[in-house]
């Protein structure tokens, strides 16, 4: 039996009638006409910018998954982006080049460190959870940097993107982007399938109450943990793109800082929700984008902007437009 | 004016330790006290920062991401109120009221609204923080950093033992953060002002209802906060660092110190300073050769920067399997 | 003679200088309504929290169908059969009533590492949920998110939620709290309906829903119990009228 669609709640990759749906719509068809808009124009930049933005946009999607549905503030996120990239190019500097090694094992060891990570932290909640996740990450940040043989704190240029036996070629711009784009769409279908699904209802009910979860018999620990290597898995993937997008890899992205744009690019674009990720990243980075060529010091109006969202605009931009905020 | 003694460098805490070290005892033992000291130094300085935020959070329930700015805030002050002044102490004074007073008008404009709300609210609102102030300092102050140079008399080593030696600033370091912790547990434990602060962390409603003014009384402890902070900057200056981005670097170190000891609790935060400023020093000073001396040097050079500064988070690791609540729950505070 | 169902023998608890429970000891056999009831500061809160395992005791044993599950945590102890109602309706605010009682279920059906399936629209969920809500009369308001629901209604809710998992032990703590009488008579009704059918302690204040339902009673007075047996030996004990009924028979005129 179906529940009543009204007041249901439910958080649905089908969409729904309203001003929400028509901006998500309208984006994403902007989004899939960019490679168009750099042909036409000539200026590659744009091809570039974008396709920046939707990998960023896949590392939202994975960091909403825990921390929009399943209110697990982690704010170490940027190393599994870190994880993945440095899979790649070390694969790379040790000759191995092929995409089918190297995009799995980003994978893999983006898994396997959440595993860790994830079975330490999450033992403790709150804010405890929040200062923990973050200064994991940063380990992994000094870790990178006494990487010297992979080039420590100036980073690692790879040489060549992933080499997918010739079958597709990653050196085609326009092609990668729809890769990316892909990717995207794809990322979000699955975490939506997800937390609908028996797995995500837990996750989404530890978030709502956790002494209720426990009361009621779900053993909670062992389910965030298996969401934070998810969250984790599909990150190192977005490093793996991101490593290839620029051809580079360097500690940097792991700075906790970078942790903090992922975080205000999913509380930014409307925290628990199918698209907000990309909403967020498409406005953060854009507008970062933006500041940076009118002035040389974006922080000072980036910030503040920033302390009013926190302040005024509870549940992001997508929040604007739900209809049943509470 | 008495030569700095050239065989126990003025060497910054952090990093690599320079010279090779000599095989005699003698000099092993020198060594380690030196390193001894500037990992309670280290403490002393993270115990500043951490007891700022832990109050904080205890009082407010506030997560504040931007306390590394206000510690960045004390440290270009001080550089700047001691170029003008001339005098290292003036400009340290000076430095810690503006440091305060930024302090308490920032709590006012930006804070105050983000009492209540949930966390996320304000890691994202004081990390909006965070790039301001960056961005702030460098347009003010230029993106160069600054330094901050002590009177010569401060340059000079102190003879602590025979023939043992330390540069006395450092030693001053030591003596007045201790001497603030001190002042810091009077004003918490003995005052009224300490009183009120201990019962708005308990209960923020009854202290409300009881006539006190809870937003001065906020006002008034992210002030505090703020002093430490920028007290800790001030005070590390000459030493170590005037420069942007200077407050997320030990910002992370003063976190680990807070989970370390236990949220809320300043007795946490003094123990776990400590632990941490010296585990991260001695492991830095020492683990290299401990690990030439097990394993091959190529690997022990590979390894031994990433381990030693990955010690203090083995330590977080191992506490939060252990006592996920830290070592002293705010419950003793 | 059967074993009983649940066994707790010199369970204690200290908070700092207060001995919030004092050696309690009860016992519940099958099928059994037992009430345990105690004026304010009683211990009752700390009894549940002790049952349920959100608190370690700091000596005595709970057994449970025979096995000591003094130790179990909270979440253990439901899937062994053991169900509560929170005295403050602890429910998920923004899922509806129907998402509500069927994570209940979800949480009896195995494990829950499916990732696909949309778990709204399972009928091995939903079925037994919607049946739930319908056996304490709430069928009407299945589709509304919790947050809208009166406070009438999350105090049915939360006995729906127990129930869905078709426990041995129904714990309700408190389940009157701050209804109206209508609601009251209504709760008294379900109560009703579920006595013989499921072994239930009930913790509450009330006393006339205590003495109507139950088949023993307990008596707790500042950690201790003062007396246990069936309700009219309760009412004649002189301890428990000094302690409790007392202040009662001046508001009741019993």
């Amino acid at each position: 039996m179906k529940t009543a669609r009204e007041d249901s709640g439910k958080t649905g990759f089908a969409s729904r009638l309203g001003a929400r749906t028509a901006l998500t719509a309208t984006m994403l068809a902007l989004l899939a006409l960019v490679p168009l808009y750099a042909a036409v124009t000539g200026d590659p930049f744009a091809l570039t910018l974008f396709t920046r933005i939707v990998i960023m946009a896949i590392a939202a999607v994975s960091l909403d998954l825990i921390m929009g549905y399943g209110g697990m503030v982690s704010f170490g996120h940027a190393a599994y982006l870190g994880i993945g990239g440095y899979a790649v190019g070390i694969l790379w500097k040790e000759g191995i080049v092929s995409g089918f090694v190297q995009w799995p094992a980003a994978i893999a060891i983006s898994a396997l460190l959440a595993l860790v990570v994830g079975a330490l932290s999450l033992r403790t909640r709150g804010v405890y959870f929040i200062m923990i996740t973050l200064a994991f990450a940063q380990m992994i940040y000094y870790v990178a940097q006494g990487l010297d043989r992979y080039g420590g704190d100036d980073g690692l240029t790879i040489g060549q993107r992933s080499s997918f036996a010739g079958l597709i070629d990653l050196n085609n711009n326009t092609l990668f982007y729809y890769i990316c784009f892909a990717a995207l769409i794809g990322s979000i279908y699955l975490v939506s399938r997800i937390v609908n699904s028996r797995f995500g209802l837990v996750i989404q009910g530890a978030r709502s109450n956790e002494r209720r979860m426990r009361a009621i018999g779900f053993p909670v620990f062992r389910y965030r943990l298996v969401c934070f290597v998810i969250a984790g898995a599909l990150c190192g993937f977005a490093g793996a793109l991101l490593a290839n997008h620029t051809n580079f890899i360097s500690p940097a992205i792991m700075f906790w800082t970078r942790s903090g744009d992922l975080m205000v690019i999913v509380i930014l674009g409307g925290l628990g929700t199918p698209f907000g990720p990309v909403i967020g990243a498409v406005v953060y980075l854009i507008l970062e984008e933006a500041l940076s060529r009118v002035t040389e010091y974006s922080g000072l109006f980036l910030g503040p902007a920033l302390l009013l969202v926190a302040i005024y605009l509870r549940g992001g931009i997508a929040g604007l437009f739900r209809r049943n905020a509470p | 004016m008495a030569a700095l003694n050239p065989r126990h460098a003025w060497a910054p805490t952090r990093g690599a330790p320079t010279g090779a070290l000599g095989s005699q005892g003698d000099e092993q033992m020198l060594y380690f006290v030196e390193q001894c000291l500037n990992g309670v130094q280290l403490g002393m300085l993270l115990f500043l920062l951490a007891a700022g935020l832990t109050l904080i959070f205890g009082i407010m329930d506030l997560v504040n991401l931007a306390h590394g700015s206000l510690y960045m805030l004390g440290a270009y002050f001080a550089a700047t109120f001691a170029a003008v002044t001339g005098s290292f102490v003036l400009g340290a004074l000076l430095a810690l009221l503006a440091t305060a007073a930024s302090g308490m008008v920032l709590e006012v404009i930006a804070i105050r609204p983000l009492y209540g709300r949930p966390h996320l609210d304000h890691v994202l609102g004081t990390f909006g923080l965070i790039l301001f102030f960056n961005d702030l300092v460098r347009r003010i102050w230029g993106p160069d950093g600054m330094t901050l140079s002590l009177p010569s008399e401060m340059l000079r080593a102190f003879q602590i033992l025979p023939g043992v030696y330390y540069p006395l600033y450092r030693l001053v370091i030591i003596l007045v953060t201790l001497a603030v912790a001190a002042l810091l547990y009077l004003l918490v434990m003995r005052t009224r002002l300490g009183m009120l602060i201990r019962a708005g962390a308990s209960n923020r409603e009854m202290v409300g209802a009881l006539g006190i003014n809870i937003k001065l009384l906020y006002t008034l402890v992210f002030g505090l906060g703020a002093s430490l902070a920028g007290f800790a900057g001030l005070m590390q200056a000459p030493i170590l660092t005037v420069q942007i981005g200077m407050g997320e670097n030990i910002l992370i170190l003063a976190f680990v110190v807070i989970v370390i000891g236990g949220i809320g609790s300043i007795r946490g935060a003094f123990v776990a300073a400590l632990i941490v400023g010296l585990l991260d020093t001695l492991g830095r000073a020492f683990l290299p050769d401990l690990l030439r001396a097990v394993l091959s040097t190529d690997a022990a050079l590979t390894l031994a920067p990433a381990l030693s500064s990955m010690s203090i988070y083995m330590l977080m690791a191992t506490v939060l399997v252990i006592r996920p609540e830290g070592l002293f729950p705010a419950a003793s505070r | 003679m059967s074993a009983p169902l649940l066994r707790v023998e010199g369970l204690t608890k200290r908070f700092g200088g207060v001995v919030a429970a004092d050696s309690v000891a009860l016992d519940l056999a099958a099928g059994e309504f037992h009430a345990v009831i105690g004026p304010n500061g009683a211990g009752k809160s700390t009894l549940v929290a002790l049952l349920c395992g959100e608190t370690a005791p700091d000596g005595g044993s709970i057994r449970f169908d025979g096995g000591d599950i003094t130790r179990y945590a909270a979440d253990r102890r439901s899937r062994l059969g053991l169900a509560r109602s929170f005295q403050i309706s602890s429910l998920f605010a923004d899922f509806t009533a129907l998402d509500n009682v069927a994570l209940a279920v979800q949480a009896h059906a195995g494990h829950s590492f499916y990732f696909w399936r949309d778990a709204r629209c399972d009928p091995v969920l939903r079925e037994p949920a919607m049946a739930s809500l319908a056996a304490v009369g709430l069928e009407a308001r299945a589709g509304t998110r919790v947050d809208r629901l009166s406070h009438g209604e999350h105090r049915q809710l939360e006995i729906a939620v127990a129930l869905a998992s078709k426990p041995r032990l129904l714990l309700l703590d408190e389940p009157m709290a701050g209804l109206g009488s209508d609601e009251t008579a209504r709760m008294t009704a379900l109560l009703q309906e579920l006595k013989g059918a499921i072994t239930v302690l009930l913790i509450e204040h009330d006393m006339e829903t205590v003495f109507a339902l139950a088949d023993r009673i307990t008596v707790l007075v500042y950690g201790r119990v003062i007396a246990s047996g069936d309700p009219a030996a309760i009412r004649a004990d002189a301890a428990v009228r000094e302690a409790y009924l007392g202040e009662q028979d001046a508001h009741a005129g019993a």
